[in-house]
């Protein structure tokens, strides 16, 4: 029995509509820009794929770019052992636990220009805790000034910021190895180890493969923080991708290149990503099916 | 494998118990015979688990000791014990193949390479798990993953004891019988000690040599699945064990007699009672409807296909028969009767032993 009623399409309708309005006609504005040239007076001409050939022999989008994958691969290096460090030796019940919990959830709280604030603050030399200790330490400590004190400062800023994220992800994958694991891993003679890695580690791969996506993709985007901190000094020493954008955009007013550089961003985010989830979920199945 | 004693012991959950209430586990000498399989019987909460955790060193007693071989052992943490337990749910490691699940135990012990592939060869064999030794443990079934946890624990040639907690509970149906039998069966050939604790009459009764039935953090019996049905010590196991369990009447004893809603029974035997509150305890199986014996009315026939079973109600009080597939069983009023061979006394709820002590078994207990 076929039926021919195609009336099920109106019933998708709002979503379409609101998919349209809050995702799809933002993003078309973009892919507008990027294919036409406007020399002010709101007269547009079009410009092909010319803007997308600049950006990818753009060599300062390319820095940029590179500055990036640095920089989240540093803090994605540092963020998920720690983080997997600290869940690991969190108490697992009693009133601890709960103290452990809020506190971890505190940076996770703050909005991000705050963070930003905060760590500037803390790390002058005149005024903050950290820069001042480290320059009566004989420390030669400046932020704004040096490439690598800036560099450090953000991604200790950044670890500050995060680590909370994945030791609390981390947390919620141990609590729910059932007891019966520990205690076979005892009869059995295992090593702490030997536990970690072939019961702990297994168990949190899920969990673990959330919070690296969740890192990658939020590390890549940063923007606030280091603008708040570093403005991208010193000089372009920590002007990542979105700090880039941002000055091609608003500062430049260059609309059609930076409209092409958002669309390329965004799909080496997607694309990488997409690959990343594909790796894991693939390993994921070998495990059950053969 | 080895004798597990227990000595006097007892476990409260509370740092300072007082009264009997206070116990999980109430006061027990007990002695594991070595080499044979025992069930441990109870419903939830009875304190089997904690029983368990106790002989395994995964709970320390706060009263008495554990003995191994009449080694002490009671705060041996356990590791050091050489036990082997399978839990409720399956733990296997999930990155490991089946045959590196068995090396496990072997290899955190440091034993030479070619003695843990000539064990693990062996007991892949007795579990009949060649087929699949390079596979991935995480992608096996639940009974297969409950037979790889048993073999990590049967690798182990000196182990001392083998416990198993409610390990059929995941299982399908079709496949407890199946994993049951294959266990007696492992019994059969290699004789390790085995505990195993479950709240199934049926897996406890075709499991075990012997029963150890709990009720209330006490042990009330122990004894061969033909003893708990034919002479249950406690009521509970009367009615615990069986299906359904065993009647149980309010009755005055008066030597080889008994009152039951004012008839008169012939007991067949003598019996001293203390004065006690007292019970006549009959099994389904041993009443009889007939023109005489004690009024009674045929409330409900179950057939439950190998035979029936009669519900009845007799001056207000709820009786259980069985009967034959054939047997035709009267409308409305009839009479009971009890086959004297197949009654117990209780005073107390205790079974109270005929004068000149128990006869003979007689097993009119199907298999099950």
């Amino acid at each position: 029995m076929k039926t021919d009623n195609q009336k099920a399409w109106l019933l998708v309708l709002p979503v379409l509509v609101l998919v349209a309005f809050s995702a799809v006609v933002p993003l078309m504005t973009v892919v507008n820009y990027s294919v036409q040239d406007t020399f002010g007076n709101n007269q547009f001409f079009w410009a092909g794929l010319a803007w997308f050939d600049d950006m990818l022999h753009s060599e300062r989008m390319w820095n940029a770019l590179g500055r990036q994958i640095v920089f989240s691969s540093i803090i994605l290096a540092i963020e998920v052992p720690l983080g997997i460090f600290i869940a690991l030796n969190m108490p697992k019940k009693g009133a601890w636990a709960s103290v452990c919990l809020v506190l971890m959830s505190l940076p996770l709280l703050i909005p991000w220009n705050v963070v930003g604030t905060i760590w500037q603050i803390f790390g002058r030399v005149d005024i903050g805790l950290l820069g001042y200790t480290l320059d009566a330490l004989g420390i030669d400590y400046n932020y704004t000034q040096g490439f690598y004190a800036a560099w450090t400062t953000v991604i200790i800023m950044d670890v500050w910021h995060w680590t909370s994220l994945v030791a609390l992800l981390a947390y919620a994958g141990l609590r729910s190895i059932p007891d019966a694991y520990y205690q076979a891993a005892k009869i059995d003679q295992a090593s702490r180890w030997a536990v970690f890695r072939y019961i702990e580690l297994p168990k949190m791969r899920g969990v673990l493969t959330i919070a690296i996506l969740l890192r990658f993709m939020d590390s890549f985007k940063i923007y606030t923080e280091p603008f708040v901190l570093t403005g991208g000094g010193p000089g372009n020493a920590t002007t990542f991708l979105s700090i880039d954008l941002v000055q091609m955009a608003l500062g430049q007013f260059d609309l059609g290149p930076a409209a092409a550089f958002s669309l390329m961003y965004f799909l080496v985010i997607m694309v990488i990503s997409y690959v990343f989830y594909i790796v894991m979920t693939n390993l994921d199945k070998e495990e059950q099916g053969q | 494998m080895a004798k597990i004693t227990l000595d006097t012991l007892a476990h409260s959950y509370l740092a300072d118990p007082k009264s009997p209430e206070d116990f999980a586990l109430q006061e027990l000498n007990h002695d594991w015979a070595d080499g044979e399989a025992y069930a441990l019987l109870g419903p939830s909460g009875c304190g089997k688990s904690t029983l368990l955790n106790i002989i395994s060193g995964l709970l320390i007693p706060s009263h008495g000791r554990v003995l191994f071989d009449g080694k002490d052992v009671t705060h041996l943490p356990t590791a050091d014990r050489n036990i082997a337990q399978v839990f409720q749910f399956p733990v296997v490691y999930d990155t490991m193949t089946v045959r590196e699940n068995l090396a496990f135990p072997l290899k955190n012990r440091k034993l030479p390479q070619s003695e843990i592939s000539d064990r693990v060869a062996r007991v892949a064999k007795s579990i009949a798990m060649e087929d699949v030794l390079d596979r991935r443990a995480a992608g096996l079934t639940a009974d297969a993953k409950q037979k790889i946890s048993l073999g990590r624990g049967m690798v182990r040639d000196d182990v001392n004891a083998l416990l198993f907690d409610e390990p059929l509970t995941v299982i399908d149906p079709h496949m407890k019988w199946e994993l049951r039998t294959q266990l007696k069966q492992l019994h059969h050939d290699f004789g390790h000690t085995m505990i195993y604790v479950t709240h199934d009459q049926t897996e406890a009764l075709t499991f075990a040599d012997k029963v150890v039935v709990m009720y209330d953090g006490r042990v009330v019996q122990v004894g061969t699945p033909d003893e708990l049905f034919e002479r249950p010590a406690h009521t509970f196991v009367g009615y615990f064990i069986g299906s359904p369990g065993m009647n149980l009447f309010d009755a005055r004893i008066e030597g080889t007699t008994a009152e039951i809603a004012g008839t008169r029974v012939d007991l067949g035997a003598g019996y001293r009672t203390k004065g006690g509150a007292t019970k006549i305890g009959v099994r389904p199986e041993y009443i009889c409807l007939g023109a005489s014996g004690i009024p009674a009315r045929v409330t409900r026939v179950e057939d439950v296909g190998r035979h029936k079973i009669i519900r009845l109600d007799m001056d207000g009080h709820q009786v259980a028969a069985i009967a034959g597939e054939g047997e035709s069983v009267p409308d409305g009023g009839t009479h009971v009767q009890f086959a004297e061979r197949g009654v117990n006394v209780y005073e107390n709820e205790w079974r109270v032993p005929p004068e000149g002590g128990d006869g003979p078994l007689h097993t009119a207990r199907e298999a099950a």
